[in-house]
């Protein structure tokens, strides 16, 4: 079963040359510290920053200068400021080439579910809803399970939606999934040493599985 | 020259009144009117509507004017970081307006732009689409559902930057630029407290992101706390 990192560094893999990326709160943010050698792509923050570097050496943090997660971080000599409209403005015109954010849940047809659990929690949606609705190229990275042991990759959403058919892949703790536009997850690769079963057992929504199922690298 | 210098942020917010709607700038911690809103506590106008990314924390920022209860409504997109929010807002004590983002800024640019309504893809099958007009675009090659949203409307809005000069030209620093120029344009007055008040001609022309037209009041904040909300480092 792959832990956060796993999860991070094969997303990792997905992204390509030249591309300008969002990163989402949480498990997305750490794609960043697997971005292989040679790969060179730009990070976009959505409160501002295109050319996102690494966390300031201490003593070098920045009221002024923080990511969307409220992080401090640090400018790459690319980099460039803009303000919040402009910064859903290139989102929304498509530019921003690859989101990757977290889900609470995924729809065999593609809606996501990760902004409130009503009556319980509500936090908002951010940027998400912008990004969800506007992006052609998004991975979700989630856990496949919650802490019942129920699944989060359903045939319909029970939480209220960021968004409708937008999810296209999927990577988890046990393997990789592409939602295909007919509807249902079809499985890409298992993670390291999970079987088919136990993925059977993790997915509530119409799951796919066509020929021998390879186990990812790494 | 058109002077906008007021003293301090007393004078600033004078006829702030109760029930009033406000634009606040700032992402997080980031970028906010510190000096505006520790001068509304004090003044203890009640009832107001905020518009504003966020809310702050507990004890910083629009968690100050929570924790005093002088805010009847919230307009924002993200608020998982303050306490005393979320406890109002399940109580049905504060009624909240969550928005995307990206539609929140949108909403402020077209006040300042003069343009009542905007069509965003963004919530379209969502529950904020409720009760919304939904149309169909055929745009950038493929024909897709949009909601329309209406511009802001705002009696105050109050913004902070970096450098100011006496004719109200702005300039922001780093990402604590954020929501601030967008509002800046969109309120029926603007307030912009600044760290550093320069005389008009001090600033390179080609510089500003806000130009006076849109402030009408401005003075240097008495301090700045600037607090880190998530302080990430890495060691050398």
């Amino acid at each position: 079963m792959l832990d956060k990192n796993g999860i991070a560094k094969r997303i990792a893999r997905e992204v390509k040359d030249g591309m300008y990326v969002n990163l989402g709160i949480g498990i997305p943010t750490l794609v960043a510290n697997f971005i292989p050698e040679g790969i060179n792509v730009e990070l976009q923050s959505e409160n501002g920053i295109l050319g996102m570097g690494p966390f300031p050496y201490e003593g070098e943090e920045d009221a002024d200068l923080i990511n969307a997660g409220k992080q401090t971080v640090t400018l790459l000599p690319s980099a460039s400021i803009f303000d919040s409209a402009m910064s859903f403005g290139m989102i929304r015109a498509q530019k921003v080439a690859l989101t990757i954010l977290g889900a609470m849940e995924v729809s065999e047809n593609g809606d996501i579910a990760n902004w409130k659990i009503p009556g319980k929690m509500v936090k908002g949606m951010g940027g998400a809803m912008d990004l969800v609705a506007s992006a052609k190229n998004i991975i979700v990275a989630m856990q496949q399970v919650n802490k019942a042991g129920e699944s989060k990759l359903l045939p319909k959403c029970s939480l209220p939606l960021t968004g409708v058919k937008c999810i296209k892949k999927i990577v988890t703790e046990l393997g990789v999934y592409d939602i295909l536009p007919e509807g249902g997850f079809k499985l890409i690769e298992r993670a390291p040493g999970i079987s088919i079963e136990q993925i059977k057992n993790a997915t509530a929504g119409k799951l796919i599985i066509e020929g021998e199922i390879p186990e990812m690298v790494i | 020259m058109i002077n906008k210098v007021v003293k301090n942020a007393d004078e600033a917010i004078k006829d702030l009144k109760d029930n009033m709607t406000l634009m606040l700038g700032g992402f997080g911690l980031c970028g906010i009117p510190e000096n505006c809103i520790n001068a509304m506590v004090k003044k203890g106008v009640k009832g107001l509507t905020c518009i504003s990314n966020n809310a702050g924390v507990d004890d910083f920022g629009l968690g100050l004017l929570l924790q005093t209860k002088q805010i009847k409504k919230m307009i924002s997109s993200y608020v998982g970081e303050n306490a005393e929010f979320e406890r109002q807002m399940l109580s049905g004590e504060l009624e909240v307006d969550l928005i995307p983002q990206g539609t929140l800024a949108t909403r402020c640019l077209a006040a300042g732009y003069g343009m009542p309504v905007i069509y965003t893809p963004a919530g379209v099958g969502t529950e904020i689409a409720n009760g919304k007009e939904v149309r169909k675009f055929k745009f950038n090659g493929e024909e897709k559902e949009y909601l329309m949203e209406h511009a802001f409307e705002s009696d105050f809005a109050i913004v902070k930057a970096w450098k100011g000069d006496t004719a109200g030209n702005l300039i922001y620093r780093s990402t604590a630029r954020n929501f601030n120029p967008m509002m800046a344009m969109a309120g029926k007055i603007t307030i912009a407290e600044v760290e550093q008040l320069v005389p008009a001609g001090e600033l390179n022309p080609d510089h500003i992101h806000t130009p006076g037209i849109y402030v009408h009041r401005i003075f240097q904040g008495e301090k700045y706390e600037k607090r880190i909300e998530q302080r990430t480092v890495r060691k050398k």
